[in-house]
């Protein structure tokens, strides 16, 4: 049987157009958060929201057009793996400032 | 020159020391004395220290851990004899700097260098025969994660002549694992063994996830796969999740010890809880990477000599993701004490005590499976019926543990001692033991002796209840853990109980070793021809014993649970009339050369011999990448050879044979 | 009866499909794989580092030393990196080796500017007293950001070492494969510090 120069690794490929599309978008996502933070004219906690926001979609972005992550690659398992990686991530971070802070609550550490 | 190294290093004004350096010094020249008048160099370099099949690099962490487990004991009955002795007005023999070097010793050795190895070495062994693969993923990669895990073996061992080792207990908090409360090379030691082993468990977990999940055979499909390999599955998860916590724990302490970060100290705003936080968010899921194989060992074991097909597989199969997904929310409970609020600890506590739910659905899946078959009292039969009692003692005692309440008068007490030792023995160790004689005929073509077997069994059950029912008490009596000498009376007589359980325990690890020895001389008689000696259910039973190198000369179908059973009910197919060509990875020498040179990193390191170091680590890349330059990396056997070992395989297997073995099996 | 193999199915031709498993896309699940475990280990850092953010111990704290200019020059040569290496992969699935060495130099050079200004940035720091041992917020920045800094010089040597083999043997499968897990690790680490830039630097400095 044929050719095996190509192999079936990275096969989840994207197109030029996926690329320019990603990477326009990861501009933007990049250059809003450090305006609004260079020069404040949100309140605060806006600021803050926002980007992080956009913190979380440009990953999102990144995943999509450069990481090619989709349903089915790899038979569903990459975006399996990943969102099982995500909630353990968010539950370590997560518990993890949780029971430091209790603990300085408690023991008055400012 | 050579950093902090001096003769000085070496205690040999420590007579215990002295003497135990005396003995491996000469063991060890013994050893090399006998390889090299047998002539067994290059048989050694090209069949095992450059092997890259999964069954010897099995075989291999396998025979490290007990090994180490020896070691481990020692460390374990010089505790319990110290004890036994240094009562109301006596000190005992090993003062207090040695004792907790020893107790250190003991718990770093166990955990990490015999029960890891252990369930890594019946993975490495087991799983690819039982989803019909002729070897792992990544070959190369798992030979360089046991060669990583020696390097972890050798350091410790070097601590006991070269320096010391860490005295701090086997997690080493901060501060007193910091700079300034241990100068010493003891942790240096024990941060970098860590590291270096952790990895090779790192790729492990990588590398059998992967292998699980791509290289079933045709129609295996996740819910037809063995429950030992489901339960490795979950289990390569939890490392891959978990180890890196661990890898960032312990470099957040080399950070501080070698370049004056403040993570962990007192002052310039360390924080040390933080470190034990992220120990034990490791250290928790590390307790069901050992017990989790263990358990699919029983199941796979209970089956097996229940003449039974295991009750409730699905249920086993989401008890098992049930404890692998839970297993990450409940690591405060090694801490309740530590300073978080009623609220942080009930949360925690709570989900321990739910975590035993599962469990406790598994215990009655084993009974349930054994209920109504035709079991057949074989040593891993026995271990499994003591591990139902034993563990759940254990599991109870940690229930009772989870409550914050009682966790704050119990914590770091005999009676948490007791507890983890009965759930880590009854429980992982026991199914390390029943999955060593279940599988010891497939890997090396012979059955292991039952009848010492069965000694060792009742050794370590009886001195296991003697040595640890008597903690308990001492626990719920005030007595804490790690103390080197005590004042109170009371204790003494539960201490020598104790003691006494440990002399059986040395016992049972001395019938263990008499097994292997007898039983590699008795081999003729013991030989296991079909391939099948237990009558066994799944596809690694389908292979000869041992199994060719390839494994599967044929890629096996398999479109039912307990794919093998179903087969030899259907009648077995006859041999193909054509063999294929096999694809197989060749050996390399590489991954022992790449551990040589990390060894050498470590050592320098601890030493700080920073031009040894830097050399090191330079030689470990050039070699990496070298490597990669190698093209000639796999090969196809031809189909004449495999037809070759095929018939050599039927011919020494004839219908008497068969015969034979099933009427003793 | 012998004891007999379990084969059912012929097999087919295909005596080097390697057992009907591509190592190839193996290779790269088994990266993957391994960049989650990565990504606990950059969380486990995040959390040192949210437990840390208050202890200035008595010196500077993020609003006294990001540079946020700076840093976004920094985001922007690593962002164009993950683009170049884009457009090499797009060349290699185009089998066009001449631009897949010219993009994966971009990619590089890129990268190298990236990893620059960051020692350049730290050797700032250190000279005005700000080093990982000032505090335990600094030593939680350090080991943050440093930890992401080694990730990509070690994916710098791995793209030289690959340009290399591409430069000599050609697009082979292994080449392929070994392009296509340095694109999965390279974008993963641009994926990292978005994360980095958003916690460290932009919350941290306003």
């Amino acid at each position: 049987m044929a050719n095996h120069a190509t192999t079936r690794a990275g096969e989840a490929h994207g197109s030029a157009k996926s690329y320019n599309t990603g990477f326009i978008l990861s501009i933007i996502l990049t250059v809003i958060p450090f305006a609004l933070v260079m020069h404040p004219v949100l309140p605060r906690a806006t600021t803050l929201f926002v980007a992080l926001i956009f913190a979380v979609v440009q990953v999102v972005v990144h995943l999509v057009y450069f990481l090619h992550m989709n349903r089915s690659s790899e038979g569903g398992w990459n975006l399996i793996s990943f969102v099982f990686t995500l909630v353990i991530l968010f539950i370590i971070v997560a518990l993890s400032v949780w029971i430091i802070w209790s603990m300085h609550y408690n023991m008055m550490i400012n | 020159m050579f950093g902090k190294l001096t003769w000085a290093a070496v205690p040999l004004q420590v007579p215990i020391i002295a003497i135990t350096l005396a003995a491996i010094v000469v063991g060890a020249v013994a050893v090399l004395a006998a390889i090299t008048y047998f002539r067994k160099w290059t048989v050694l370099w090209n069949d095992w220290l450059t092997t890259v099949d999964h069954k010897r690099i099995g075989i291999m962490y396998i025979f490290v851990a007990i090994v180490m487990l020896v070691r481990g004991f020692s460390d374990a009955i010089m505790m319990r004899t110290q004890l036994a002795l240094a009562g109301p007005g006596h000190s005992g023999f090993l003062p207090p700097h040695h004792y907790d070097q020893i107790f250190t010793a003991h718990g770093v050795i166990m955990i990490f260098f015999v029960a890891m190895p252990f369930v890594v070495g019946l993975m490495n062994v087991v799983v690819p025969l039982q989803i019909g693969a002729r070897d792992m993923a990544f070959p190369f990669l798992n030979a360089f994660s046991f060669w990583l895990f020696v390097v972890g073996v050798v350091l410790v061992m070097l601590s006991l002549g070269v320096g010391e080792f860490a005295q701090t207990g086997w997690v080493a908090y901060p501060p007193l694992s910091d700079l300034k409360f241990s100068p010493g090379v003891g942790v240096d030691y024990y941060i970098w063994s860590l590291q270096a082993s952790g990895l090779g468990t790192l790729l492990t977990g990588v590398n059998v996830f992967v292998t699980i999940l791509r290289m079933r055979a045709p129609g295996m499909t996740l819910m037809k796969m063995p429950i030992f390999t489901w339960t490795v599955f979950v289990t390569c998860v939890i490392i891959i999740a978990a180890f890196p916590i661990l890898t960032v724990a312990l470099a957040a302490l080399a950070m501080d010890r070698y370049l004056g970060f403040h993570f962990y100290t007192n002052e310039l705003g360390g924080n040390p809880t933080m470190y034990v936080n992220l120990v034990w968010a490791w250290g928790h899921p590390e307790v069901y990477i050992l017990v989790l194989p263990a358990f699919g060992v029983f199941s796979e074991v209970t089956a097996t000599f229940s003449r039974k097909r295991l009750f409730g597989y699905k249920s086993m199969v989401g008890a098992t993701l049930a404890i692998g997904i839970l297993s990450f929310i409940v690591w405060l409970h090694h801490f309740f004490t530590m300073g978080s609020g009623a609220d942080v600890n009930s949360f925690f506590g709570i989900m321990t005590m739910i975590i035993a739910i599962p469990t406790g659905v598994k215990i009655f899946t084993w009974l349930f499976t054994m209920y109504r078959g035709r079991v057949e009292f074989t040593p891993p039969i026995l271990w499994t019926l003591a591990f139902l009692v034993t563990f759940t003692i254990g599991g109870m005692t940690g229930v009772l543990l989870a409550i914050p309440g009682a966790d704050f008068l119990l914590h770091n007490s005999l009676f948490l001692v007791a507890h983890f030792h009965n759930v880590i023995i009854g429980g992982a160790l026991f199914g390390y033991f029943a999955g060593l004689y279940y599988w010891f005929p497939k890997a090396f073509g012979f059955k292991l002796n039952e009848r010492l077997g069965k000694y060792s069994f009742w050794c370590w059950t009886i001195g296991f209840y003697l040595a640890f029912m008597p903690l308990y008490m001492l626990g719920f009596m005030g007595m804490t853990r790690r103390l080197n000498h005590y004042d109170n009376p009371a204790w003494t007589p539960y201490l020598q109980v104790a003691l006494v359980g440990a002399v059986f325990i040395l016992a049972g690890i001395g019938f263990l070793i008499a097994q292997i020895i007898v039983s590699i001389r008795d081999r003729k008689q013991n030989l296991d021809l079909t391939g099948d000696p237990w009558n066994g259910r799944t596809l690694e039973w389908s292979t000869s014993s041992p199994p060719p190198f390839y494994n599967f000369a044929v890629v096996p179908r398999a479109d039912q649970l307990d794919a093998f059973h179903e087969a030899k009910k259907r009648g077995l197919p006859p041999p193909p009339r054509k063999y294929e060509p096999i694809h197989m990875p060749r050996s390399s020498g590489v991954p022992f050369i790449l551990s040589v040179f990390i060894l050498l990193l470590c050592f320098a390191l601890i030493w700080h011999i920073w031009w040894l170091a830097g050399v090191s680590f330079v030689s470990t890349i050039v070699t990496l990448i070298v490597r990669s330059y190698d093209d000639d990396t796999d090969y196809y056997v031809p189909a004449e050879e495999v037809a070759r070992i095929e018939s050599a395989r039927h011919a020494l297997a004839t219908q008497e044979d068969l015969d034979h073995e099933y009427a003793n099996a | 009866m012998n004891m007999q193999t379990l084969n059912h199915s012929r097999v087919d031709g295909h005596a080097s499909a390697h057992d009907g498993h591509d190592t190839g896309s193996l290779k790269v699940l088994g990266l993957w794989v391994y960049l989650m475990s990565d990504c606990i280990l950059f969380g486990s850092l995040f959390a040192s580092y949210a437990v840390l953010s208050g202890a200035f111990a008595g010196g500077p704290g993020p609003k006294d030393i990001f540079d946020l200019p700076y840093v976004l020059v920094e985001t922007f040569a690593l962002l164009f990196s993950s683009i170049t290496y884009g457009y090499a992969m797009l060349a290699v699935h185009r089998r066009d080796r001449g631009a897949v060495l010219r993009w994966l130099s971009m990619t590089f050079i890129l990268g190298a500017v990236f990893v620059g200004m960051e020692i350049n940035e730290f050797h700032h720091l250190i000279a005005l007293g700000y080093g990982p041992q000032r505090s335990g917020f600094l030593s939680g920045f350090f080991a943050l950001v440093a930890t992401h800094g080694l990730h990509v010089t070690s994916g710098l040597v791995w793209m030289a070492v690959v340009w290399h083999q591409v430069a000599t043997k050609g697009l082979t499968p292994t080449n392929v494969t070994r392009l296509s897990c340095l694109s999965l690790f390279w974008h993963f680490l641009d994926l990292v510090w978005i994360c980095v830039f958003t916690i460290v630097y932009l919350i941290g400095a306003f």
